[in-house]
């Protein structure tokens, strides 16, 4: 009886709190649009009978589908998405790894501390770290000044509003997923390897390729996916950092809810967003598996 | 032997000037004098003084705290719970779907949770608010307590709770005895992660606030689309501030305590 009242407690809140909700999102996207309150059709009347549920099961379809898949809009926003997030998932491991490397080799009573700090911008919000670049970005902003001030350009660069800002946001804040992971990784090498590697003759950097890279595989792979899978549908940074050329599929979903108050097409972007994260979020739980398999 | 080269020193240097050349900045211009936020016209602290005046951000500061307190507090006892079922439960029907709920808000896309809580709010005539904020940030704050309480759990000798069973506890007793003491770091930074989520969080909070209850991001977000502000540097540097105190002292307790319990530890298995 108890142990029923432990699992049926937060069971039944995320059923209701999280799938419902979503099972929601589903219906309404093979809604119509109707202006009305609330603005889609056909709304389901229990009162009705089965008779109603029936009437109302015949009229959901696709259109909404059919309709993103005609506006070049939608696809070339998911597109984009996906190329912005592979990218800046590169770019982040490049930035991560050498700085994770570094922590792992570094004195062991340093560790802790160095954890720290890679984890104390973490905790700071989210919306201050982004809105921190838009100082530094702008025409008049203090990388354009100092670049000038160094005679290396004499008129100002335009990054703010440019897709250039949106990588160097999403590095900036999504460093420490990249970095953590893989510091794990490698923080469990066994140094004695490389020694043996290069007493039987490679040179440091084949001993880096062959050893050190593939034992942090995992935390490799583990880095990108919480790195990769957030960025997709991200809101933030596009929308402060971005300029009307960066099109980003979390920024379109958020307008076409809040601005044309669409909520039919807004809910069949959402179910896109979803199923393109799918075969992501199942590989990175496989991963997270197997690493759990392996350690116990 | 370890071996730490040049290589390294260069890329801890310029890595953690990255991630905090930005802030430092940020902090230092909250002090400009000037208006225009990138010109240096001498030190000030009249922004903080003008804050302290702006109401509205104050009324949403307000409303982020009460919202962070209630949402972490209940998202600590659900996840807890949920991590109880997770490691200690066994099979029981629908015990996938179980943690799939758990494990998939960690990587949903905030757009598809706000949306799909907001829609969820509208079609029960539940009016958006603070509650509706609260119950929000509750459901995807509680699975990451989950997955931070679990995995201390995992770690736990079963062992010391039967004995409390045998020797007579009941089952909530030995909970609140044996358990409880031994997770409860766990729980604290379950709840930490919860309130820091709370007070982090924009889209959700965007979908499901309404007229009357704004939130601080909100507010934050609204002020910083028309450009930079000393008003929101000065925001963000107590902000950040806090963080940092909250932070270090956390670890400097949590240090402590586990200087302690090693201690104890060896002090047990002496004795014994």
């Amino acid at each position: 009886m108890r142990r029923l009242t432990l699992i049926a407690v937060p069971y039944l809140w995320l059923l209701a709190l999280f799938l419902v909700p979503f099972l929601i999102v589903l219906k309404i996207s093979l809604s119509d649009t109707a202006i009305a309150i609330p603005p889609y059709t056909p709304t389901l009347d229990l009162s009705g009978g089965w008779a109603a549920v029936k009437a109302f099961w015949a009229e959901l379809d696709m259109e909404n589908f059919v309709w993103l898949t005609e506006d070049d809009l939608y696809w070339k926003a998911y597109l984009s998405s996906v190329k912005i997030a592979f990218v800046a998932t590169v770019l982040t491991l490049l930035a991560g790894y050498p700085i994770a490397y570094a922590m792992a080799r570094a004195a062991p009573e340093w560790r802790p501390t160095l954890l720290m700090l890679v984890i104390l911008p973490f905790w700071t919000s989210f919306l201050i770290r982004v809105y921190a670049w838009m100082g530094i970005l702008s025409n008049e902003g203090l990388l354009n000044g100092f670049l000038i001030w160094t005679g290396l350009i004499s008129e100002p660069l335009t990054i703010l509003n440019t897709n250039i800002a949106v990588y160097i946001g999403i590095v900036y804040t999504y460093l420490p997923f990249m970095i953590l992971p893989i510091y794990s990784a490698l923080e469990k090498m066994d140094d004695s390897l490389l020694e043996a590697a290069e007493d039987l003759g490679c040179s440091r950097l084949q001993a880096f390729w062959l050893i050190t890279v593939p034992l942090s595989k995992q935390g490799i792979i583990a880095g990108c996916f919480l790195v990769f899978i957030p960025v997709v549908g991200e809101f933030v940074i596009p929308s402060l950092l971005g300029g009307s050329g960066t099109l980003m599929i979390g920024k379109v979903l958020f307008e076409e809810f809040f601005n044309n108050r669409d909520w039919p097409v807004a809910s069949a972007v959402a179910v896109i967003l979803l199923l393109i994260l799918i075969i992501p979020i199942i590989l990175f739980q496989r991963n997270e598996q197997k690493q759990r398999e392996a350690e116990g | 032997m370890k071996r730490f080269s040049a290589f390294n020193v260069v890329s801890l240097t310029l890595g953690f000037a990255f991630l905090y050349l930005p802030m430092i900045i940020l902090v230092i211009y909250s002090f400009n004098d000037s208006k225009l936020v990138t010109v240096w016209a001498g030190f000030s602290t009249k922004w903080y003084g003008e804050l302290l005046q702006n109401e509205a951000f104050l009324d949403a500061a307000w409303v982020t705290i009460r919202v962070a307190v209630a949402s972490s507090t209940i998202a600590t006892v659900l996840g807890t719970m949920a991590a109880y079922v997770l490691v200690r439960a066994g099979r029981f029907h629908g015990r996938t779907l179980f943690s799939g709920m758990i494990y998939a808000p960690l990587v949903m896309p905030e757009v598809i949770t706000g949306l799909s809580l907001l829609l969820l709010f509208i079609g029960i005539g539940l009016d958006r608010g603070i509650v509706t904020i609260i119950l929000a940030h509750t459901t995807f704050s509680m699975c990451y307590v989950s997955v931070v309480v679990s995995s201390r759990l995992v770690s736990f000798d079963q062992s010391l709770e039967e004995a409390a069973l045998d020797l007579g506890c009941t089952p909530f007793a030995a909970f609140r005895l044996v358990t409880l003491p031994i997770i409860a770091p766990a729980v604290i930074s379950g709840w930490l992660l919860a309130f820091t989520l709370s007070l982090d969080d924009l889209v959700i909070a965007s979908f499901t606030a309404g007229p009357s209850a704004t939130t601080l991001p909100i507010k934050i977000f609204s002020a910083v689309r028309l450009g930079v502000s000393p008003e929101i540097n000065a925001l963000s540097t107590i902000m950040i501030g806090i963080v940092t105190v909250g932070v270090i002292t956390a670890s400097l307790v949590s240090k402590r305590a586990s200087v302690k319990q090693q201690a104890e530890e060896q002090a047990a298995v002496r004795t014994a």
